[in-house]
């Protein structure tokens, strides 16, 4: 008993403090990628549980987008007195940006600055 | 009167207050939102007066409702953005127990009108717009260049992505008045309904229990999507304060 006790610690001695901190940092990363895997199945399921939600979401991005753009050519034209060259090219804008609220919202478009994050450092993996 | 579904929002001042030409009155809205405020803190102070290490039941209710917020908060922008606490849980405070408030029969829910909604989302979004600029200075703006763009595309890339920046305070107010506004007239319709089919005979009592189970169901749902706004604001008020304290990632 007492001599297996002894070669345990023996072991652990043995063993560099540097395979230590190696093992922890991989367990981090095994836990990060699980914490990312949990979220975002949460993420899915909280979207997918109520369509009434979804729906709410996604429509309130679209129309935000279409009425920043209006009211921003609005006050273009009404400052510039471009009326209603202002009011057409922001609509238009707007649309876009709507579009691309939706497409956000929906996860199907990246988030602002996730590439450049890719890009640059790849080993940085904090996950948005 | 009592079967019209817009009456509950309706504003009513309790002290009229003019100053000048503005008009200051402490309305229901006021009240609600003086009560709201109250009944937050009086929780906070008293639930954590005790301090003790194993808490007690209120104790442990109050500490759930932070590590949740903080959690949120860690999780979409990193520790760095735990400064920003404070805002974070006041707002989630505020809107959860305003949303709730608004489920006692009789009471005004506040955040049906979209006035209060929007001024919250712009205290976000100034936020997010005055410490971007004061940390990173110019260098905020690359939030509206994405990187591997081409410098051509950028002349229409940037102000649409500008567009879609400056639609998000919108966006976060009207989600969050939008749902509290449809939840309430629905539950009010469907419970009208019980008493207009009631007078109708034995066959309409018959029928209204129909529309009683939809009251009740309604209210099940009303009380799940009054913590659920709650928890979205906060969710987009984290993002958003990512952007600021991130600009470019």
């Amino acid at each position: 008993m007492s001599s297996h006790n002894g070669d345990k610690e023996g072991r652990a001695a043995g063993n560099p403090e540097a395979g230590l901190s190696e093992r922890r940092a991989r367990l981090n990363r095994k836990l990060d990628d699980l914490k990312a895997v949990e979220e975002k199945t949460a993420r899915k399921s909280q979207g997918s549980s109520s369509g009434y939600g979804q729906a709410m979401k996604l429509s309130s991005e679209f129309i935000a987008g279409v009425l920043v753009g209006v009211g921003i050519g609005w006050v273009v034209d009404q400052w510039l007195g471009t009326s209603p060259f202002g009011l057409i090219v922001f609509l238009l804008l707007g649309f876009a940006a709507g579009v691309l609220n939706v497409l956000r919202s929906a996860g199907v478009a990246e988030q602002p600055g996730v590439k450049i994050q890719r890009e640059g450092d790849a080993q940085d993996d904090r996950s948005d | 009167m009592a079967n019209d579904p817009i009456h509950q929002f309706e504003i009513q001042k309790i002290f009229p207050i003019e100053v000048g030409e503005m008009d200051f009155s402490f309305t229901n809205s006021s009240l609600f939102m003086v009560l709201t405020v109250a009944a937050t803190c009086a929780f906070l102070i008293l639930s954590t007066s005790g301090r003790g290490l194993v808490p007690s039941r209120l104790q442990s209710v109050s500490e759930m409702a932070y590590e949740f917020v903080a959690g949120i908060l860690r999780s979409s922008a990193g520790t760095e953005g735990m400064r920003f606490f404070p805002l974070v849980f006041s707002l989630f405070m505020f809107v959860l127990v305003a949303n709730l408030f608004g489920m006692f029969p009789y009471f005004f829910t506040v955040t049906s009108h979209i006035i209060v909604t929007f001024a919250l989302a712009m205290l976000v979004i100034l936020t997010v717009i005055i410490y971007g600029l004061l940390r990173h200075g110019l260098k905020f703006f690359h939030l509206f260049a994405p990187a591997g763009v081409p410098p051509v595309l950028l002349l229409i890339v940037a102000p649409i992505e500008v567009v879609s920046f400056l639609s998000r305070p919108i966006s976060l107010s009207v989600r969050l008045f939008a749902n509290m506004l449809a939840g309430h007239i629905t539950l009010k319709v469907f419970a009208g309904f019980i008493v207009s089919m009631s007078a109708a005979g034995v066959a309409g009592v018959a029928g209204a229990i129909l529309p009683l189970g939809m009251t009740v169901a309604l209210t099940a749902l009303e009380f799940l999507v009054a913590f659920l706004q709650a928890y979205v604001f906060t969710v987009l008020t984290c993002m958003y304060l990512n952007d600021a304290l991130h600009p470019s990632h």
